[in-house]
């Protein structure tokens, strides 16, 4: 018998919609990361569940903790505006690191950019 | 309206183990090393909500500590890894 099992009617709604949400939104971002074909069409699909995957998880937490603890109980909001804050740092750090293995390999075929012989070829 | 949070909080588990199984996948298969670390960062993020989640149906605050770490250190990785591919060492 947890906290849960109190929750009045009013409130179970947006917590059971909530989580429903913030988990389809982060299997479907899981999902594109399988599916995409190149690397910079993968690099977005992790986003959805980092942006409102986390938000809705983190919120329905924070309602139903919030009526849990009988006080209002902000401490998912570290979580929140931490991921919010660094997924950006780290997946254009990831994708420039990509973006340069790549042009060294040579295959810039996948990154919509032509290589220097091929500037030359067409003029 | 037991039932509609029971049927909510297995739900939102069971999709939060199956993007974990993808981002596995992806780390598996990953053609190139930027894959993988991708896939390293989608397993963090999915991992971190899954105990978020389980520390609700638990009813237990320590799950939430280990979210926060979770997400600290999946942030510290990802950033070294892809410091790693960029430069070829983490620390210059």
């Amino acid at each position: 018998m947890t906290a849960l099992d109190t929750l009045p009617p009013w409130l179970v709604v947006p917590v059971a919609l909530l989580l429903v949400l913030g988990s389809t939104l982060t299997l479907l971002g899981a999902f594109g990361l399988v599916h995409l074909k190149s690397f910079y069409d993968r690099l977005h699909a992790p986003t959805l569940g980092t942006s409102w995957g986390t938000a809705a998880v983190l919120l329905a937490s924070t309602l139903a903790w919030s009526w849990g603890q009988d006080r209002v109980f902000v401490h998912e909001l570290v979580i929140g505006i931490f991921v919010l804050v660094t997924t950006p740092v780290t997946l254009m750090l990831l994708g420039r690191a990509a973006l340069q293995r790549d042009r060294a390999a040579g295959n810039l075929k996948d990154v919509g950019q032509k290589s220097a012989e091929s500037w030359q070829n067409d003029k | 309206m037991t039932t509609l949070i029971w049927l909510a909080f297995s739900y939102a588990q069971f999709a939060l183990a199956l993007a974990c199984v993808f981002a596995a996948v992806r780390i598996a298969l990953g053609p190139r090393a930027q894959d993988r670390v991708l896939g390293l960062d989608a397993l963090y993020i999915a991992t971190m909500l899954l105990f978020v989640v389980t520390g609700m149906r638990l009813g237990t605050p320590f799950l939430f500590e280990a979210a926060l770490v979770i997400a600290v250190g999946g942030f510290v990785s990802t950033v070294a890894l892809a410091k790693y591919l960029l430069r070829g060492e983490v620390i210059e």
